[in-house]
């Protein structure tokens, strides 16, 4: 689905990102981990068009088509098209969209206002029509009030649809932004530090959510310090250190890495391993 | 080749005036986060002050110093309505000081008048000739005690103890706290030089061009173009600001035409904003990370 | 559909028994500048409530407009409705083209780049003379629409009320539509509006062009209900006086902005018996509403609301 090929980001003599390379397969919750600073924000920010990239490119599968079991890696490469620097509204109308570690949600408005905002793609946004409060207009307000609901009950929130944005809990706020990210119809979900200062329920329902958003043959990037959590439901994991890969493979082969052991204990760690024998 | 003297020499006389202004911008701005809109005004309170004192039949020494320390009040008494004001957004304090400025418009309006005064000049009317051009004793005056000024503040920003905490307290507000630093007290301090640079600078002035109850408009928001082209968090950045912007308002008028001189000022300010937000020294400075 | 327009009803009536309260030809003045000062506010309300960008330059941009509308219609002898339409045409596009580079500016830097372009059309329209008739300023003639003549004061108020009537309810029902909830959206968070696919940049661009055309119109409005058009009309001075008559009433509120646009008509004609005070007083208002009501005037109705509601 996605094709991260050498990414790199400059800032100024600083390397955030060097050299990284990954594939995201469709339908897989692939996971981004590693150490504070080791670039995984700036990772993110760079495929979801807040970055511009200093080199590399960034391939995603194109709409309708789909990679046979026979295809060669010319054919495959053909079936993509390079997204690299695409701004984040034009990637929403590619299928990419995103959650923010640091909640993005519109405080004025009510939970359900915020889910109707990620059905902007679908909705009529004519001025004049506006203006006038047109039957297209009505007809899709109210079409899409309905089907945020519907997402509400989903997720058991229908009951905070009309309340304001700011007097809901952190914990709901974060289901919110991953519903209305779920309301653009996506292909692909970067999720960034989805579960970051929630409790161990929150935490176990997005996950479950994140998980059955990977059934559903939606492609997942997820960004997680929770490592319980990436390795239950991640597919396949990235292991990034100082902006370079460190490791990939699955959960069982990273969680047995001793060089990812290390990048997250510290060398000291070694020396007591090594002291005790 | 004389006129392009005179007119360079009456750009730089202005353009030092500008100097002061902008950097009575900069110094608020870069201890509040403020652009203050009355700092024209803090300019033209102390060139009418000077004027009616005067009137009054008080001596020159008398006159001015008073002039100084009304305007160093009114300075304290916007950053106390500031202190006051229960929100501090942007577009609040634009608007407060907006009030501030027509406020005290308003003020000279009746305590003064709405006619233009002049000041008779400090040290005389005579002039120097210098290869054809003519600069008079006014106006080096104007260019002496503004490069003093500049270098007076030089020394109390990067020497003294007090001034150091002021550049402590806009670098990082919440270190400064953490030293002990009153910034209430700083804040005060960086209003009240603000107003008293301005009023100098009024001071300077009115002998040369005549002083009236509007002219802080004009020469607030030349002022605020001259900081900006020096770049907004350069202290210092307003003297250059002012220097260019004095010189080509001067060549304009001259070469061109007198109509378009006032703007100048603004072509320069949309120039900067568009290509270069922070100012014309940020290209030299390394780059952060 | 009736609890929902009340606010256009009450207006409405408020609008009609106004009507019989105008004594004289300086009364009906005060009513339609009132009118149009509300419809600009209306339109820079939309600029810096909802886009979050301050134009201190919006007297220029009005006055520009109106300039265009009166030279050509008084002028050239154009249809003065073709001189609107033309001058509309003008501005929008000329409104589009400065909003690029403005619009990557943000908070001062942007009020200040507004500020640079109102001043530069001011001194180009003082200097201007023989197109503009300078500083003192130019005639304009009568404004007609299929020869119908309005050159009385009752048929400008009247005119003037029904547009500023359309202006609210065209805005309420774009706030109300998908579009609006991006603008709104705007307001609260710019990186969530653009995480669902709206292109933030354009969306505060046509904000612009939208709160420039808005002025444009109205401003030629009055020049053709004063019958003369100055260069008073871009100063920094008309500038401000709009941007402090929305903030005053309330950013982000169609009836803070009508509010703000009536009650600093009105205001300094009610100090007249003041005299030199006038801006004085003026002044001190501001500062004082900035100081203790920073969320402008309208919050002191939320207030009275939320008291009614909870005893």
């Amino acid at each position: 689905m996605l094709v991260v090929r050498e990414l790199s980001k400059k800032f100024g003599g600083l390397k955030a990102v060097d050299d990284l390379s990954f594939n995201v397969k469709s339908g897989t919750v692939h996971s981004i981990i590693g150490p504070n600073g080791a670039g995984k924000t700036t990772l993110v920010n760079m495929i979801t068009g807040v970055y511009k990239v200093t080199s590399g490119e960034i391939y995603l599968k194109k709409e309708n088509e789909t990679y046979a079991e026979d295809d060669i890696e010319e054919i495959i490469h053909g079936k993509r098209e390079n997204i690299t620097n695409l701004s984040m509204s034009k990637l929403v109308h590619k299928g990419v969209c995103r959650t923010f570690q640091h909640l993005e949600i519109c405080n004025t408005m009510s939970a359900l206002e915020n889910i109707m905002l990620g059905f902007h793609k679908f909705m009529n946004k004519n001025f004049i029509l506006s203006c006038i409060n047109s039957k297209k207009i009505r007809e899709d307000e109210q079409k899409y009030e309905y089907e945020a609901m519907k997402y509400l009950k989903m997720f058991s929130l229908d009951d905070v649809a009309y309340k304001k944005a700011d007097s809901l809990s952190y914990g709901v706020l974060k289901k919110i932004e991953i519903i209305r990210a779920l309301a653009t119809k996506p292909r692909l979900v970067l999720f960034d530090e989805p579960v970051a200062g929630l409790n161990p329920k929150e935490t176990a329902d997005i996950s479950a959510i994140i998980k059955e958003v990977a059934n559903e043959g939606i492609s997942v990037i997820l960004i997680e310090h929770d490592m319980k959590m990436v390795m239950q439901i991640s597919d396949w994991i990235t292991v990034v250190n100082f902006g370079k890969k460190l490791a990939e493979g699955t959960p069982v082969e990273i969680s047995n890495n001793e060089d990812v052991i290390n990048a997250y204990l510290g060398s000291r760690h070694k020396k007591k391993l090594a002291n005790n024998g | 080749m004389n006129e392009l003297f005179q007119l360079i020499l009456s750009g730089i006389t202005v353009g030092f005036i500008y100097a002061l202004v902008g950097m009575g911008f900069t110094v608020i701005y870069n201890s509040s986060g403020i652009i203050n809109f009355s700092q024209g005004e803090f300019v033209m309170a102390g060139g009418m002050s000077a004027v009616f004192l005067l009137k009054a039949g008080m001596p020159f020494w008398l006159a001015f110093s008073l002039s100084i320390l009304i305007t160093a009040i009114l300075g304290i008494v916007l950053w106390k309505l500031i202190d006051l004001s229960k929100e501090r957004s942007v577009i609040s304090m634009i608007i407060l000081t907006l009030g501030y400025s027509i406020a005290l418009r308003g003020l000279a309006e009746v305590i003064f008048d709405k006619e233009l005064h002049t000041l008779p000049s400090f040290v005389g009317d005579g002039a120097f000739e210098i290869y054809g051009a003519t600069l008079t004793y006014q106006a080096l005056l104007v260019i002496f005690i503004s490069i003093i000024i500049v270098l007076f503040l030089y020394i109390f920003f990067k020497k003294t103890k007090t001034g150091k905490a002021m550049m402590a307290t806009s670098d990082n507000i919440d270190s400064a706290k953490l030293m002990g630093i009153d910034i209430k007290k700083i804040l005060m301090l960086n209003f009240a030089i603000s107003a008293i640079i301005a009023s100098i600078g009024g001071l300077l002035l009115a002998p040369i061009t005549s002083t009236n109850y509007e002219i802080g408009i004009m020469l607030g928001l030349k002022g605020f173009s001259a900081a900006v082209i020096g770049g907004l968090s350069q202290p210092f950045g307003a003297v250059v600001g002012g220097l260019i912007l004095g010189i080509s308002e001067s060549l304009v008028a001259g070469y061109i035409s007198s109509e378009y001189k006032d703007a100048v000022a603004f072509v320069a300010l949309l120039g900067i904003l568009f290509f270069m937000p922070g100012g014309i020294f940020s290209n030299l400075k390394a780059k952060r990370i | 559909m009736i609890k929902r327009n009340i606010d256009i009803i009450i207006l409405i009536f408020i609008l009609i028994v106004a009507a019989f309260a105008m004594k004289n030809d300086f009364y009906y003045e005060i009513a339609v500048l009132s009118i149009l000062n509300a419809i600009i506010c209306i339109g820079l309300n939309l600029l810096i409530g909802y886009a979050g960008q301050i134009s201190l330059g919006h007297g220029g941009f009005m006055a520009l407009g109106a300039y265009i509308s009166a030279i050509l219609s008084s002028n050239y002898s154009l249809s003065p409705m073709l001189s609107l339409f033309i001058a509309v045409l003008f501005m929008g596009i000329f409104a589009y083209l400065i909003s690029k580079p403005i619009l990557k500016l943000e908070g001062h830097y942007l009020a200040m780049a507004t500020l640079g372009v109102g001043i530069i059309i001011y001194i180009i329209i003082n200097a201007q003379g023989d197109l503009t008739g300078g500083p003192d300023g130019m005639g304009v003639d009568v404004f007609k629409v299929f020869g119908y003549e309005f050159d009385t004061n009752v048929k400008w108020y009247i005119l003037s009320s029904i547009m500023l009537i359309l202006v609210i309810m065209a805005l309420k029902n774009l706030i109300k539509s998908p579009y609006g909830r991006v603008l709104r959206g705007i307001h609260d968070s710019s990186v969530a509006v653009e995480s669902v696919g709206a292109d933030v940049a354009k969306y505060k661009s046509y904000v612009f062009v939208i709160s420039v055309i808005i002025a444009v119109v109205a401003g030629s409005m009055y020049a053709f209900f004063s019958g003369f058009i100055s260069p008073a009309e871009a100063s920094f001075n008309r500038s401000v006086e709009l941007v402090v008559m929305v903030v005053f009433g309330g950013i982000g509120r169609i009836y803070g902005a009508v509010m703000g646009a009536v009650i600093l008509t009105v205001l300094p004609q009610l100090l007249t018996s003041f005299e030199d005070y006038q801006t004085l007083i003026y002044g001190i208002i501001i500062i004082l509403v900035m100081m203790f009501m920073p969320k402008g005037i309208v919050s002191l109705f939320d207030k009275l609301r939320k008291n009614g509601a909870g005893s």
